[in-house]
């Protein structure tokens, strides 16, 4: 990739970072950095497009040490699952045999799989010897009669965030837009109810949660063209285009492809949660509003007067067993603000948040949520965790799987809520899983019993046999 | 505190109990060269023998006083001393274990006054041991015949005695809810501690299942020495493991003056400790530096899999020593109880941490555990085809186990016991994940959209 593609990337207008010197894209720190490569954050992006061949062009490292390790589910195609790359060998770059290898490869795996579209990643050592991945994609597609597609996503050309960044690119310049999206179904018309076309942004289905919300858009008659990239299928992707309305679901990362949608195709967005009663609620409105349809917007308030009141007769025995109880929230940014407004909803107190990567506008909402003083902390080491944890009297530390084995550790209940997490918690039914996993986690006996020295620390021990008390 | 449940129905449907005599035969089988002589029809023993014989996959010795119409009408007496005398001339053993059974109980037989009788009559077998306990099957269940046969071993084998203290020697009573396995640790627990251990009876040295030279034995083929059992007055100290063998502790504390400490069962981490400390103090030097490792990997593995073991919801169906065993550990890292079958009373299942008890079968198991949602079933092969019926995993525990390797050989109790039981309850839960239903969206239209595709050459 040239670097001025790069910097273009690095400057995102519509992300608050711009304004300020310090970044979210920000150069990772020799010796003192944590967090996955570009790579990483766009094969995070893409992988869940469930009938697509994602095939890493790299040697075993990349692949080898990252396939089969998300969350993501499908409804249909499992074909995401299946790890593929080219796994390049030492002659293959010194001989510079890597496009060679990749498009038998592409074209192997068109053969065995029937894939409705390949997706190639570019690693460090496949951009750094110079393989034209672009060009090999190109004679594949042609070869093959099967969009292939280039993602240019070297490790090091920048952090995570980045990836994803290069990502949603990709999908906007050869995905989005290639395709008209078929006609309503007559099966799917119901009588009064007009149907409109939305698509969902940075909604990855982890472990199947958005199967919670899905049922709520089908109810409103909101057409969801495609998410990027949950349960999403090649076809539907080309597609978001044609959506009245895209949601940014709690992530910046995608931001730019939102950004690009509406400046090409005039597709309004706006940035939301689906974490918490609140936001959910918040979500549904935000649709109607910029659909600006009266009688979506008061099937909306009816539907969600019916979820909140059902969600809260749920929650109410977790509120009352949550309530009062401190968390210590580190997410590495992209949900700082949406869980404190999910947690706040249980009662919950959030006494500090991490917002290493959170922008200042996620920073503003967080002040908004948690008052002027909110406590925010920048230091994501396992060190100043626990400092934190223990400096605010927090109950539980709710952070991403990285994490989890520094609280456990030092002996303090934790919350995973990152991508791989086996639990789904948005929408109103997530809402109860979340606070029962909070309450299993803060409330269990383990804690205590791994806290307490044994019975014989405090006896002296003698030398000759004691009598039996 | 768990309210207890009675019985309420005529008919039992697949039953949770084993007989009295069988738990009595068992404990027999943990003496060393000894041989269970059953007073009953020879079904009695027949049955008793297929169902250890499948669970330990090892030859039983097992003889009956194989009751007819004649003896059981007129009398049985005869049987009984023919029965013994046949066993001594036979096979020699150093114990022969005399219980009754429904039949011969329901006769009228007086098993007590026969041993007298047969040591005047047969005077050359005196230095055979026979130990005769009364175990009608309409009693009790496994665990407490099993009880009251090493009441009856301390009371006829364990000489009155006020030495105590003489050995670096502890004696062990060990409960039937302990496997052969649970036993090797238990010995080696307290051998790490520089003292001498005891088990009465000694499972672990008879059914661990291990090849001897001697191709065929009509006897056990290891378990508790006699001379061991002479010694028991010796001792230190008495553990007692399994509230079943309170009645048995209690005699022997009688009998020896040795005093003792008792514990409902070895599993997690308190009971781990608790037993520790008894060593430690006992022996009168530090905990050996393994145990303290070993300690703290349970306690790493109790966070590790505090998410999963964590308001799982557990069916229980055990012999009360058991159940109260399980319903301590799993409660103690988080689980809940939500259903408990004993098979009948005991002492100390009111303290279950869950609502209720019931006394009945594995049938009350199913409804009981349907009811309340129960995730994991802790029973044993029986229950098999209850979990399948409930659609949840079955972790074998308790007797008997046919379906299924190496469960007398499986170690529960201590630090490493518990850490690798929470493994595998973790694994059962994390493979029996509940999902999210998969839902479709009406407007979804996957198969009219498929690309047209070319085939790759």
């Amino acid at each position: 990739m040239k670097t001025s593609h790069l910097a273009e990337l690095q400057n995102e207008p519509a992300c608050a970072h711009n304004a300020k010197e310090k970044s979210g894209c920000a150069r990772p720190k020799p010796g003192a950095t944590a967090g996955g490569c570009s790579f990483d954050g766009a094969q995070i992006a893409l992988l869940p497009i469930a009938d697509v061949a994602h095939i890493v062009h790299g040697p075993i490292a990349c692949a080898g040490a990252s396939w089969d390790n998300r969350g993501s589910r499908s409804s249909g195609p499992t074909l995401y699952k299946i790890g593929m790359t080219t796994d390049l060998s030492e002659q293959d770059v010194i001989m510079g045999r890597g496009e060679k290898r990749l498009f038998h490869a592409i074209a192997q795996a068109v053969t065995t799989y029937s894939p409705a579209a390949v997706f190639v990643y570019v690693t460090c050592v496949t951009a750094l010897i110079g393989d034209d991945v672009e060009a090999v994609c190109k004679a594949a597609q042609q070869h093959c009669g099967v969009p292939v597609i280039p993602v240019d996503c070297a490790g090091f050309y920048g952090t995570k965030n980045l990836g994803n960044r290069i990502a949603g690119e990709a999908m906007l310049t050869h995905v989005i837009g290639t395709r008209e999206p078929p006609p309503v179904p007559e099966h799917a018309q119901r009588a009064g109810i007009r149907v409109h076309d939305i698509s969902l942004i940075g909604e990855y289905n982890i472990a199947g949660e958005f199967w919670h919300v899905a049922p709520l858009f089908d109810e409103l008659g909101l057409r969801i063209l495609s998410t990027l990239s949950g349960d999403a299928r090649f076809h539907e992707v080309q597609t978001m285009h044609r959506a009245e309305a895209s949601m940014v679901v709690c992530a910046k990362a995608l931001l730019n492809v939102a950004r690009g949608i509406e400046e090409r195709f005039g597709v309004p967005y706006f940035e939301g949660s689906f974490y918490g009663v609140a936001d959910m609620s918040q979500a549904l409105r935000a649709f109607a509003d910029l659909i600006d349809d009266d009688d979506l917007r008061a099937r909306t308030d009816i539907l969600i007067a019916r979820e909140e009141a059902r969600a809260n007769a749920a929650l109410a025995p977790w509120r009352e067993r949550l309530r009062g109880r401190r968390v210590l929230l580190y997410t590495g940014g992209v949900k700082s603000w949406s869980i404190v407004s999910a947690l706040q909803d249980l009662g919950m107190e959030v006494v500090a948040t991490g917002t290493k990567k959170s922008t200042e506008e996620d920073k503003a909402r967080i002040r908004e949520l948690m008052g002027e003083n909110a406590r925010m902390i920048d230091d994501g080491s396992p060190k100043a965790l626990l400092t934190a944890y223990k400096d605010y009297r927090a109950d539980v530390l709710i952070a991403g799987g990285r994490n989890l084995y520094t609280a456990l550790k030092a002996r303090i209940p934790f919350l995973d809520i990152n991508q791989e997490r086996e639990f789904g918690y948005a929408g109103y039914a997530g809402m109860s899983e979340l606070a029962r996993q909070l309450a299993l986690t803060i409330d269990s006996p383990v804690w205590p019993a791994v806290r307490k020295a044994p019975p014989w620390a405090a006896a002296t021990v003698h030398n000759t046999p004691r009598a039996l008390g | 505190m768990a309210e207890i449940v009675k019985k309420a129905k005529p008919l039992t449907v697949n039953p949770l109990k084993a007989s009295q005599p069988m738990g009595a035969a068992l404990a027999f089988l943990g003496l060393r060269d000894a041989i269970p002589l059953l007073h009953g029809s020879q079904g009695c023993t027949a049955f008793g023998k297929v169902f250890f014989v499948r669970h330990f996959r090892e030859p039983i010795p097992l003889q009956t006083t194989a009751m007819d119409l004649v003896s059981t009408i007129m009398n049985a007496d005869e049987n009984v001393l023919a029965g013994l005398k046949a066993l001594c001339e036979k096979s020699q053993p150093q114990v022969i274990g005399l219980a009754t059974t429904g039949l011969s109980e329901t006769q009228g037989t007086d098993i007590h006054s026969l041993v007298t009788r047969f040591r005047t009559t047969c005077p050359q077998f005196a230095h055979v041991a026979i130990v005769p306990v009364n175990t009608p099957d309409y009693v009790g269940s496994l665990e407490s015949g099993f009880a009251l046969a090493v009441e009856a071993m301390i009371d006829t084998l364990v000489p009155a005695s006020n030495s105590v203290g003489r050995r670096r020697q502890v004696n062990v009573l060990a409960s039937s809810m302990l496997t052969p396995g649970d036993l090797e640790q238990i010995r080696e627990w307290i051998e790490s501690f520089g003292l001498r251990a005891v088990l009465l009876p000694d499972l672990g040295d008879s059914l661990d299942g291990h090849l001897v030279d001697a191709e065929n034995t009509p006897l056990t083929l290891g378990g508790t020495p006699r001379g061991d059992i002479d010694s028991l007055g010796e001792s230190l100290a008495t553990l007692v493991i399994g509230r079943s063998l309170a009645r048995a502790a209690d005699l022997l504390r009688e009998r020896t003056g040795v005093p003792d400490l008792r514990f409902d069962h070895l599993l997690g981490l308190d009971a781990c400790d608790a037993f520790t400390d008894a060593l430690a103090t006992l022996a009168g030097i530090a905990v050996p530096e393994r145990i303290e490792r070993q300690r703290t990997q349970l306690q790493d593995a109790m966070v590790d899999t505090h998410f999963m073991t964590g308001f799982t919801r557990i069916a229980l169906a055990l012999d009360p020593d058991a159940l109260l065993a399980f319903g301590g550990f799993l409660s103690g890292v988080g689980a809940e109880i939500v259903a408990a079958v004993a098979p009948t009373r005991a002492d100390g299942l009111a303290q279950m941490p869950c609502a209720s008890v019931r006394i009945g079968d594995l049938a009350d198991l199913e409804e009981a555990a349907r009811q309340a949602n129960a995730q994991i079933l802790i029973a044993s092969s029986h229950a098999a085809a209850t979990a399948q019926s409930l659609g949840i995993p079955l972790w074998r525990a308790g007797f008997p186990q046919y379906d299924f390797v190496g469960g007398y050989a499986r170690v529960w109790v201590g630090y490493r016991g518990a850490r690798q039981a929470l493994f595998d309850l973790a694994n059962l839960v994390l493979g029996h994940h509940h999902e999210i239903p998969v839902y479709r969206s009406i407007y979804r239209d996957d198969g009219a959209q498929d690309p047209a595709r070319l085939v790759c050459h």
